[in-house]
């Protein structure tokens, strides 16, 4: 039944070579821990992007409670922890799923530094983790302000001042952050929430695509 | 790819008529024990991460996430922090070199240089070797970047009292309370106020005494007999005032 489906669509918009240009490459012996268990190490970037899928998933379930407003942000929160089914779960995977996902990026970049694997023809792929690391601790950064809890807002003042610390354009990045020269409240929320949920993700979408054609353009570099 | 006259297509489309077989590359004439992506080494990946999942979900359950009281920005008192993973950074603004008029050292140039070389690593480091003993400036710079980030972490991290500072941003139950009412006084009277706070809303030495769910036996119990870490013989009044005392606590509800 599903082979006929598949080969109806299939007959129509030829859609095997599509799929089977992502499916179809190698993994050479050093990078697969089936031969070789040191080639563990090769699973980070893969974990990586295992945890932000879990991020965008999670995070899509509690935007359907979350309020972006400075009198119901917390209590959506509260509500969304204490009365929501399976919510304590969905904010707790993507509380942690935060730290992880940093943890793991850290350790892909380390494995990546340590075999030397940026070099030539990887410098460009290396300069796009580079910024897939700085669009995550964006991220983590405008979300950690979202709940609207006591931590929450005296962080973002200390981040939001040291933004303000810039030579030259300090006062206008305060103001773009903060949507207000003195005031961290109801605007900064609003802009944080839209920084975290549909800017840096757009970023970090395009970045890790990027990222991905050009480890299959290349392949994965040599054993050391 | 056929190429000329004789190309058959699916009706007016562009959609060549002719079906491409559906079958993996084979891979069986790479150097070394090469495997095929698709399905083989997915389905190998796929259990990793199934155990990676695992781990996740206990973490998930065993620490549910936290939640502090919400943000009252008139209370000045508070310690602010960032998350664990900027903690590095924020403690590097607390040295005499690097904060106060020397704040752009602090903020921007130290970590400027960092995450510029960082970004910028593979135009610095253009020799042909890969392996780290042979690379002995990338690697001592990396090894030297990881000392500081854990050493500037910890630093960061002894020099904060984490149950004060939990103390500073937990969720308060507030209720309506009736300083005037007997129990209250004899609340005060018996000293409870001293741990249990005038608003009975606990402390950093006790529990809060709101929406407790106890009965008034149970609490009259408790301040005979103590609980947890409150020593028994607490309540030194008489059983008159200690049933006005339990009756009192025991009805205190959460506004």
């Amino acid at each position: 039944m599903l082979n006929k489906i598949y080969d109806w669509v299939d007959e129509r918009l030829d859609i095997t070579p599509l799929w089977r240009d992502i499916a179809d490459h190698e993994v050479p012996e050093h990078v697969n821990p089936a031969h070789h268990f040191s080639a563990f190490v090769y699973c980070f970037g893969g974990l990586t992007f295992f945890v932000t899928v879990i991020q965008i998933l999670s995070g899509m379930f509690l935007t359907m409670y979350y309020v972006p407003d400075i009198k119901n942000a917390w209590e959506s929160v509260y509500y969304l922890q204490n009365e929501v089914a399976f919510g304590v779960i969905v904010r707790g995977m993507h509380h942690w799923g935060a730290s992880l996902v940093i943890v793991m990026m850290f350790l892909h970049t380390l494995r990546v530094f340590f075999q030397g694997a940026y070099k030539k023809p990887r410098e460009l792929n290396w300069v796009v983790g580079v910024l897939i690391f700085f669009v995550m601790l964006g991220l983590g950064f405008t979300g950690y302000l979202l709940p609207w809890d006591m931590k929450a807002l005296f962080a973002t003042k200390v981040g939001i001042e040291i933004a303000a610390s810039t030579p030259l354009i300090g006062h206008e990045l305060k103001v773009l952050l903060a949507g207000h020269p003195d005031i961290v409240g109801a605007q900064t929320l609003t802009r944080f929430f839209a920084i975290h949920v549909f800017f840096l993700p757009a970023a970090l979408l395009g970045l890790m695509g990027a990222h991905f054609l050009m480890i299959r353009k290349q392949g994965i570099s040599g054993p050391l | 790819m056929h190429r000329g006259k004789g190309m058959k297509f699916v009706g007016d489309s562009r959609v060549p008529a002719e079906r491409k077989p559906n079958i993996p590359k084979d891979y069986s004439e790479y150097p070394g024990k090469t495997e095929a992506f698709w399905p083989n080494f997915l389905l190998k990946e796929w259990m990793v991460g199934a155990v990676f999942l695992i781990g996740y979900l206990c973490l998930t359950i065993a620490h549910p996430s936290p939640l502090e009281r919400v943000a009252d920005p008139t209370d000045t008192g508070y310690l602010p922090l960032p998350d664990w993973y900027f903690l590095f950074l924020y403690q590097l603004l607390k040295y005499t070199y690097a904060s106060g008029p020397y704040n752009v050292i602090g903020a921007f140039i130290i970590p400027g240089l960092a995450f510029g070389a960082l970004m910028l690593a593979p135009f610095i480091d253009r020799g042909t070797k890969r392996r780290p003993t042979q690379r002995p400036f990338a690697t001592g710079f990396m090894l030297l970047s990881i000392a500081s980030i854990i050493f500037l972490t910890w630093e960061s991290v002894v020099a904060v009292d984490w149950e004060a500072k939990e103390a500073m941003g937990k969720i308060v139950e507030e209720a309506e309370i009736d300083t005037t009412s007997d129990g209250f006084v004899i609340y005060e009277e018996n000293g409870c106020i001293n741990c249990h706070g005038d608003n009975l809303a606990g402390g950093s030495a006790a529990p809060s005494l709101i929406g407790t769910g106890l009965t008034a036996e149970e609490v009259a119990d408790i301040a005979k007999n103590g609980k947890g870490t409150m020593p028994p013989g607490m309540y030194k009044g008489n059983d008159e005032d200690l049933g006005k005392l339990a009756e009192f606590i025991s009805t205190l509800e959460a506004k």
